[in-house]
């Protein structure tokens, strides 16, 4: 790792802070790739979702047997109420799910327009979103695995250690009181990082390219036996949605613990690759 | 709401009103679109490796057939062709085939199944997202194609059909040769059994298992072999296409 030693003079007393070079070009540049593509397929996922607001499990679909559909009922006034039935529960959530404001006027929609890419209902340009990110985010996450392995980013920083495993309480405990290692210790994944991060590339990325292929009529003439193993069509629809949110839940997490971290060294970590350490922190 | 949170709120509004808008501008330009559309080209071609050609689609069992098929699209076409068809019970109708076939011609119902019969059990995928599963009968399209004998130009096998979307926009479809000579390709003319029904495209409607729904094309007129779609319609080999969506219907 390059090293560039510095002190801040503008504190006093003067502390010994060094800017580490952390993240290689490659990895910061697929990064923001990934951002990109995550946020594109997304919201295009909810301009598809909209045009069925519904799913279901098995083979086929049957309004009867859905586990979540959004909807809208109209009210004394005429008007619609957006609502959304999960697993036999019925729940008011007019306003954002099943009917919300479009230019001033309420619409039934599941999804509300600033979620969904396009903003209006526009199923085709939808699907040409999804596609084409899809592709990019296959090949940028395959590009991912490719450079992980060669450059044993995987092995030396992804995979856990003997000694992470023992500190699996106390990282979970850390977590949960927003403490976190400084100095040296702050350029390694902790534990709880390491299993998200594979989980994601390759439980929930995996997860969710092979449910959307699931869905093409044309690759289950090949895959039926992986369509089965879900439950059918309709099941890895429905898996496929699980698994976005997924996604969603982990942007969460990871974007608050970048916040909680310090945000400005994080970000300038993964644009320029250069992150400051304070040498004078012991972990 | 807080002002803190309002403001919060209001700045995601603002973000994504922004990258919409971009987005927007991208989806509207002839260039960005056709960016966009060429990840069709590439699932076309990387499907077709991994999925051969022959490959087939799923067929089910009885006990899997969708207790009600849901139709699509058009489910009674107004014009008074179709209209006069259907008072008879289609009685007199007739496929016409024509373009690059050495014999062109028109064919009975009747006519069609003593060419060759198929029955399947398959899961149909409308573009929107649901699924219905149901069980058809008809005439492979191939021995129909064998029949009238297809010339060396022929790419494509256009459907004409009978329900209109607008003045002077009759639903069309077009799938390849390839897709046309498919085991699991089918004129059908019943459904679970029974005479397809008019919402589902009475009297003979297309079977093209491992595409969506909107290749099916119902209410079958005539088919027409080419060796390109451009001068029909709106030159993208359909109603739909020719509205933005895929030509390529496999995923």
């Amino acid at each position: 790792m390059a090293v560039m030693e510095t002190t801040d003079e503008n504190t006093m007393p003067a502390r010994n802070t060094r800017l580490v070079y952390r993240h290689r070009w490659p990895l910061r540049l697929m990064h923001w790739i990934n951002v990109l593509c995550l946020t594109v397929l997304l919201m295009s996922g909810l301009q598809i979702f909209n045009a069925h607001p519904s799913l279901s499990l098995g083979h086929a679909s049957n309004d009867n047997t859905a586990w979540l559909a959004m909807g809208a009922r109209t009210d004394e006034n005429g008007v619609p109420r957006g609502v959304t039935r999960i697993f036999g529960h019925m729940i008011d959530t007019d306003g954002l799910l099943g009917a919300s404001t479009v230019d001033g006027e309420r619409s039934v929609r599941a999804f509300p327009a600033w979620a969904t890419l396009p903003g209006p209902q526009w199923l085709a340009m939808g699907r040409r979103w999804h596609f084409f990110f899809a592709w990019l985010f296959v090949i940028n996450g395959l590009a991912y695995v490719g450079w992980s392995v060669v450059t044993r980013h995987l092995t030396r920083d992804l995979t856990p250690t003997r000694n992470d495993w023992r500190g699996f309480g106390r990282s979970i405990l850390d977590h949960l009181k927003f403490r976190h290692p400084k100095g040296e210790a702050a350029l390694r994944y902790n534990i709880l990082q390491k299993l998200a991060y594979l989980g994601v590339v390759f439980v929930l990325g995996g997860g969710i390219v092979l449910m959307g292929l699931a869905m093409s009529p044309r690759m289950d003439a090949v895959l039926g036996w992986m369509v089965d193993l879900v439950g059918g069509r309709q099941s890895a629809r429905s898996w496929h949605f699980v698994i976005a949110c997924g996604f969603v839940v982990f942007v969460v997490i990871h974007v608050f613990e970048v916040i909680v971290t310090g945000v400005f060294n994080q970000l300038r970590g993964m644009i320029t690759g250069w992150y400051r350490i304070d040498e004078d922190d012991k972990p | 709401m807080t002002g803190r949170r309002r403001f919060l709120r209001n700045l995601g509004l603002a973000a994504s009103g922004a990258f919409l808008a971009g987005c927007d501008r991208i989806s509207q330009s002839e260039s960005g679109a056709r960016v966009l559309e060429s990840a069709e080209w590439l699932t076309r071609r990387v499907q077709r490796i991994v999925s051969p050609s022959t490959a087939l689609a799923r067929e089910f069992s009885e006990a899997d057939i969708s207790p009600v098929f849901r139709p699509n699209g058009t489910t009674m076409p107004q014009t008074a062709l179709y209209q006069s068809l259907m008072k008879n019970q289609f009685r007199d109708y007739r496929l016409g085939v024509e373009g690059l076939v050495d014999h062109p011609g028109e064919f009975s119902i009747d006519q069609l199944r003593a060419l060759g019969e198929r029955t399947q059990i398959t899961r149909h995928d409308c573009v929107e997202g649901w699924s219905a599963i149901g069980k058809w009968q008809g005439t492979p399209l191939g021995a129909l194609l064998a029949h009238v004998g297809v010339k060396e130009s022929a790419r494509y096998v256009v459907f004409h059909c009978f329900d209109e979307w607008g003045e002077d926009t009759p639903y069309y479809e077009s799938i390849d040769i390839t897709e046309a000579r498919h085991p699991q390709t089918l004129l059908a003319h019943s459904l679970n059994g029974a005479p397809l029904p008019v919402a589902n495209g009475a009297p003979l409607r297309l079977r093209v298992e491992r595409q969506l729904g909107y290749k099916h094309a119902k209410y079958l007129r005539s088919i027409e072999v080419v060796s390109s779609f451009e001068d029909i319609g709106d030159g993208n080999g359909g109603y739909w296409e020719d509205n933005g969506y895929e030509w390529y219907a496999g995923i």
